[in-house]
């Protein structure tokens, strides 16, 4: 038994694409993202070393940093003039975008990337969207409108250039986490890049939680919704009165 | 101050969403209209998703008609009576309405509809009301001397069931108030607001109500209808943001007393026309919008998530 599990893994070693030996062990300055009323963002700190036991190889060291919200359902819909009014016609119908997504390299990516990893590892921002099933017949244009929408609102980021590297060994990145951001679990994945191929990744996870009154007010308005709506109005009629009364003994 | 909203997920700034509370509560009080139709489009232009928007609008208008009406109470100026028979008809309206709003949503093109029948009818609205209180105050202003036009009979005061509205000065049947709120509680479904901006002038023009009573009364039936509204889209979409609606209503409950003493100093053609001009300004925004080609062809929409 034991003998054919040595003879398993010596088989197994060489299928590692390119095996010079290196690995990529990398931290993050935090693994949990509080929400609370006055939450305006955070900053992720992605750092970390490449171990190898062999001497530096020839080609070019490359990482890249990638840090992915929950993934959701949405349609992205475009207007088109019809006589003189501008509706919306055509949509599409987008299965799978991620809430959030970063992509921190330390060069500009399609340098370090080849088309065959980007599309195994779906590391560049349009291969983190899966758009099947459309309704429009002209689908990148709707897909780049999404990157352009969110990039705008600074839920995508593409950031060349960001991850620095000292003396072939240490790396290091920062990514801003935006004030909209939705709950859930974000994926950080590392990767060590030679020759626009992927020599090894590495996985952690960011749990960005609400807390506090914003987590109270969160699960009150979905597990007991009826309670919550008559809360809301019990607010608005006390204020309402709370106002007039104010108003009232402030004449006098 | 930046503060985050936990339904909306979105951080806004605490003092902006004040200001804009306030000022639709301002408006709220002087004209007697809810401002859902302004609310809205503000806080979807903060970056509040349009579903939170609506619902936390319709809360925040709940506080600042309760603010006005109990300004008004003070002064007379609300005709219950008159107020709930509108109501009536106006639950039964919104009931038809939101019924056939979802004939038409499935059919497509519902947005398109709406946004139609919002131009067409703000507009003609609009009009109107501008052309009437104009007219009324030049002849204000060229001789005094001339009767109150008021308390003319005509086939209204024939119909059957005659009711006495005694704060509005009106000895009339049940069946045009009913019907009126039924019209505009089927618009207001369809169209997805409170109907004040439709009720006023139906108020004014149908019933022949004194105009210092109708804002007080439209506003008294306004906090039942968007109560309503508000229940429904915290227990159906869980999209009432209790964060943001405070903040709204803070401002709003203030504003709306403002508004109200803003609203008695002036002189009856005077809010009448100032509404007008605001009416036509929202027709005006919406019809721009259709015919004006967007900066951005292309939008995004995601489900809420339950």
């Amino acid at each position: 038994m034991r003998w054919w599990a040595i003879l398993l893994i010596l088989l197994a070693l060489p299928l590692r694409a390119q095996d010079t030996g290196e690995r990529v062990v990398a931290a993050l300055s935090q693994n949990n993202v509080a929400i609370n009323a006055t939450f305006v963002g955070s900053e992720i700190l992605v750092f970390g070393a490449i171990r190898r036991e062999a001497p530096v190889p020839p080609d070019e060291l490359g990482v890249i940093v990638t840090i992915q919200g929950p993934s959701g359902p949405l349609t992205v819909h475009r207007r088109e003039r019809v006589a003189g009014i501008w509706v919306n016609t055509d949509w599409l119908e987008v299965h799978e975008a991620p809430s959030f997504y970063a992509v921190a390299t330390t060069a500009p990516l399609e340098s370090i990337l080849t088309e065959e990893e980007d599309q195994q590892h779906a590391i560049s921002v349009p291969r983190a969207i899966r758009a099947s099933g459309t309704a429009a017949e002209d689908v990148p244009a709707f897909t780049e409108a999404l990157i352009r929408i969110r990039a705008d609102q600074g839920l995508y980021q593409q950031l060349d250039g960001a991850v620095s590297v000292d003396h072939d060994t240490l790396f290091r990145t920062r990514i801003t986490l935006p004030s909209n951001l939705t709950e859930g679990t974000y994926l950080t994945r590392i990767f060590l890049m030679r020759g626009g191929e992927v020599i090894d990744v590495e996985e952690a996870a960011i749990h960005v939680q609400k807390v506090g009154l914003e987590r109270l007010l969160f699960v009150m308005a979905h597990d007991r919704p009826l309670l919550y709506g008559l809360l809301a109005l019990v607010v608005a009629v006390a204020a309402g009165w709370g106002a007039s009364a104010l108003f009232r003994f402030a004449r006098g | 101050m930046q503060i985050y909203l936990p339904i909306a997920e979105v951080s806004a700034n605490a003092f902006l969403l004040f200001g804009v509370g306030g000022m639709v509560g301002l408006l709220s009080g002087m004209f007697g209209v809810g401002g859902g139709f302004l609310i809205t489009p503000l806080l979807f232009f903060i970056g509040i998703p349009p579903a939170v928007a609506v619902a936390t609008g319709a809360n925040q208008v709940v506080a600042s008609s309760v603010s006005g009406v109990l300004a008004h109470l003070r002064r007379r100026t609300v005709d219950f009576r008159m107020g709930s028979v509108l109501l009536g008809g106006g639950l039964l309206g919104s009931a038809l309405g939101i019924w056939v709003f979802n004939i038409l949503s499935s059919a497509g093109q519902i947005d398109l509809f709406v946004q139609l029948s919002y131009v067409l009818f703000l507009g003609l609205i609009g009009a109107m009301m501008f052309q009437e209180s104009l007219r009324a105050m030049l002849r204000n202003r060229s001789a005094a001397t001339r009767p109150p036009r008021r308390n003319q009979h005509n086939w209204i005061h024939r119909l059957p069931m005659k009711v006495k509205f005694r704060t509005s000065g009106l000895y009339i049947s049940v069946i045009p108030p009913v019907l009126v709120g039924l019209a505009v509680g089927f618009l207001a479904a369809i169209m997805g607001v409170g109907g004040g901006f439709i009720m006023v002038p139906a108020m004014i023009y149908l019933l022949g109500m004194p105009t210092k009573v109708v804002v007080g009364t439209s506003l008294f039936q306004i906090i039942f209808v968007t109560a309503f509204t508000t229940l429904m889209h915290a227990t159906t979409n869980y999209s009432v943001d209790l964060m943001l609606a405070t903040l709204l209503i803070l401002g709003g409950v203030l504003g709306a007393q403002f508004g109200t003493r803003l609203g008695l100093k002036l002189r009856a053609e005077q809010l009448r026309i100032l509404l007008a001009i605001m009416v036509l300004l929202v027709a005006g925004k919406i019809a721009y919008d259709l015919l004006v080609r967007p900066d951005e062809l292309y939008s995004i929409t995601v489900p809420r998530r339950h």
